[in-house]
């Protein structure tokens, strides 16, 4: 395989299984995720991608009934953040999320992006400002908004919104960015800004998404997974996976024969 | 086999018969309704207009029916309001949020429920007799504001409480989830963020609420208020450190709907002016809590739209 390979391991997902009550919606997965690079789950609707990408800040633990067995470990500590002894909002304050649906608090500009912020006890004016202002210029939305950071987020467009999404995200330098299809509710001229601002961000961060968009997967990731009926069918290198995948079925998804 | 453009114009001819049927009839209905309750209120204002002077606000209750005024009344009112505001809101928002965000889904909780929503139903003067036992006998609070306040206060608790959780669970789950995915402990989603978004909802039935208990009767007659006070309570605000005192709490007192029946029940004809002209202001203080409500909550929805 490629140099990329070489990369550190941040996270890994091993044997893990993901319960909805009785209904086992993910078959023992385990891929790794490589440091400040982009990790891609693609796969058919209802394959389980955003189930498993949820596992990872500990969103389903929000709702009763739900189970998981194996581990995800993070490193450098090497914890498993499924781990009942392991607080979920712990692992939350590590690894931030962007939604499928740009979803803003109806609060300022200011104070959406301050707001991971002031849940980690940062109240100073002028960090805040410092802070927001960079996590808005790496969100590539600095331009837009600096002349109305005090203006409701709801005001702004829905690629400018879900820049925002990101923004709050990052503002708290998180270890891992979970993205769940954060184009899917885009016109495609936001979600080629949404990807070009990716692009600019792996050098930093490293970042697992989903999409069920494969040209994007192409265009943006390092490594793509490719699930169906909630397994890992196969993981590998972007290029490999889209050019000479391994497993027949991954190439007839891909070649859109199914899906 | 096919219709023909004339049946078809007949049969859309024929539907609508029905059509236009119905709104004429739905108009009539709430004319019905709107007339017979305007022209109540406008025969109340005609009825009580001689007696709306500034001194029918100032004078306290009296034999002669043209110097009596509502002094003690609007007064006992206002600080019975206050003392069932200051109960219902904390405790009824407080039940919400728990009922809403915290409790656990279970049939504990579905019982507690459903008989919170039965609460709303059940009659006044049931309220008034537990409070008469409660409030007035066992706590010891007498006939006071104190008890007249507890005992509304009770009464409005399952308006607030429904009020509140309809307006928490408007809040759309992908706003609770953007909050605790950025690491926000359960009270900081619902302090910073749901508690918030849906104050106007809260508000709105919070001042419902209010509006129903001024109006209340029966279970404040059966804690014993009393029904003609020519005195005010004491002060709550005095000129000395530290301003406020809570002896009003415990003084007797009367309230706006009281000295209407008072004056109702009297045999001359002079006082049933009076009754009429404070009908007009209760009913004044009522649409002004409404008109508030509705103010409020066109301000805040115009700013929060999911
Ligand atoms: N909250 C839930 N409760 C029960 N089943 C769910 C829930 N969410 C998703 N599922 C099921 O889990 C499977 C995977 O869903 P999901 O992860 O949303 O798929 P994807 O994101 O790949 O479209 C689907 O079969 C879906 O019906
Ligand atoms: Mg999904």
């Amino acid at each position: 395989m490629s140099a990329s390979v070489q990369a550190t391991l941040k996270a890994e997902a091993k044997d893990l299984n993901f319960y909805y009550g009785d209904f086992k919606a993910l078959k023992g997965i385990s891929i790794p995720v490589h440091d400040k690079k982009i990790t891609a789950l693609i796969g058919p609707s209802g394959c389980g991608k955003s189930t498993f990408l949820r596992c990872f800040n500990r969103m389903h633990d929000l709702y009763p009934g739900n189970r998981y067995e194996g581990e995800i470990t993070l490193n450098p500590d090497n914890v498993n953040i499924l781990s009942p002894k392991v607080d979920p909002i712990e692992v939350r304050m590590r690894i931030s999320m962007v939604f499928q649906k740009p979803n803003p608090f109806p609060k300022s500009i200011f104070e959406n992006v301050a707001y991971g912020l002031r849940v980690r006890g940062i109240n100073k004016r002028s960090v805040l400002e410092e802070k927001v202002e960079v996590a808005l210029q790496n969100a590539a939305l600095w331009n837009e908004v600096k002349d109305r950071l005090h203006d409701l987020a709801f005001n702004l467009s829905g690629g400018q919104q879900q820049r925002l999404c990101i923004a709050r995200a990052l503002a708290i330098d998180p270890e891992i960015m979970l993205f769940d299809e954060p184009t899917s509710a885009l016109d495609p001229i936001a979600t080629a800004s949404i990807e070009e601002l990716m692009d600019e961000l792996k050098d930093r961060f490293t970042i697992l998404i989903v999409t069920h968009n494969m040209q994007q997967a192409a265009r943006v990731s390092d490594f793509t997974a490719f699930m169906y009926l909630g397994e890992v069918v196969e993981y590998n290198d972007t290029k490999k996976i889209f050019t000479n995948p391994d497993k027949q079925q991954t190439e007839d998804y891909i070649t859109g024969r199914f899906g | 086999m096919q219709q023909s453009v004339a049946e078809i114009r007949r049969l859309i001819a024929r539907h609508k018969f029905w059509d236009y049927a119905f709104a004429i009839v739905g108009m009539i209905c709430l004319m019905v309704g709107i007339l017979v309750l305007l022209s109540l209120f406008a025969d109340l204002a005609r009825t009580g207009a001689p007696r709306l002077t500034p001194a029918f606000f100032t004078s306290f209750p009296s034999r002669m029916a043209e110097e009596a005024g509502i002094l003690s009344a609007w007064v006992g009112s206002v600080l019975v309001m206050v003392v069932t505001a200051c109960a219902a809101v904390p405790l009824g928002v407080a039940a919400a949020i728990y009922l809403e965000e915290y409790a656990p889904k279970n049939w504990m909780t579905a019982i507690i429920e459903i008989n919170v929503t039965n609460l709303a139903g059940v009659p006044s003067i049931v309220y008034g007799l537990l409070a008469l036992g409660l409030f007035v006998y066992i706590l010891g609070f007498g006939q006071s504001i104190l008890s007249a306040g507890l005992t509304l206060a009770l009464l409005i608790l399952p308006v607030v409480i429904v009020a509140t959780r309809e307006s928490l669970r408007a809040v759309p789950g992908s706003i609770r989830e953007a909050a605790y995915a950025l690491g926000a402990t359960r009270w900081q989603m619902v302090s910073d963020h749901v508690l918030p978004y849906s104050s106007a909802g809260i508000m709105t039935g919070i001042i419902m609420g209010l509006s129903r208990a001024i109006g209340e009767t029966a279970p404040i007659i059966t804690i014993g208020a009393l029904t003609f006070i020519a005195f005010l309570p004491n002060s709550p605000i005095s000129p000395e450190f530290p301003f406020v005192n809570a002896k009003w709490l415990m003084d007797p007192f009367t309230v706006m709907p009281i000295q209407m029946f008072n004056w109702t029940s009297r045999p001359e004809e002079e006082f049933q002016l009076n009754a009429a002209a404070a009908g007009v202001v209760l009913l004044a203080m009522t649409l002004a809590m409404n008109a508030v409500a509705i103010y409020l909550r066109y301000r805040i929805r115009k700013k929060i739209k999911w």
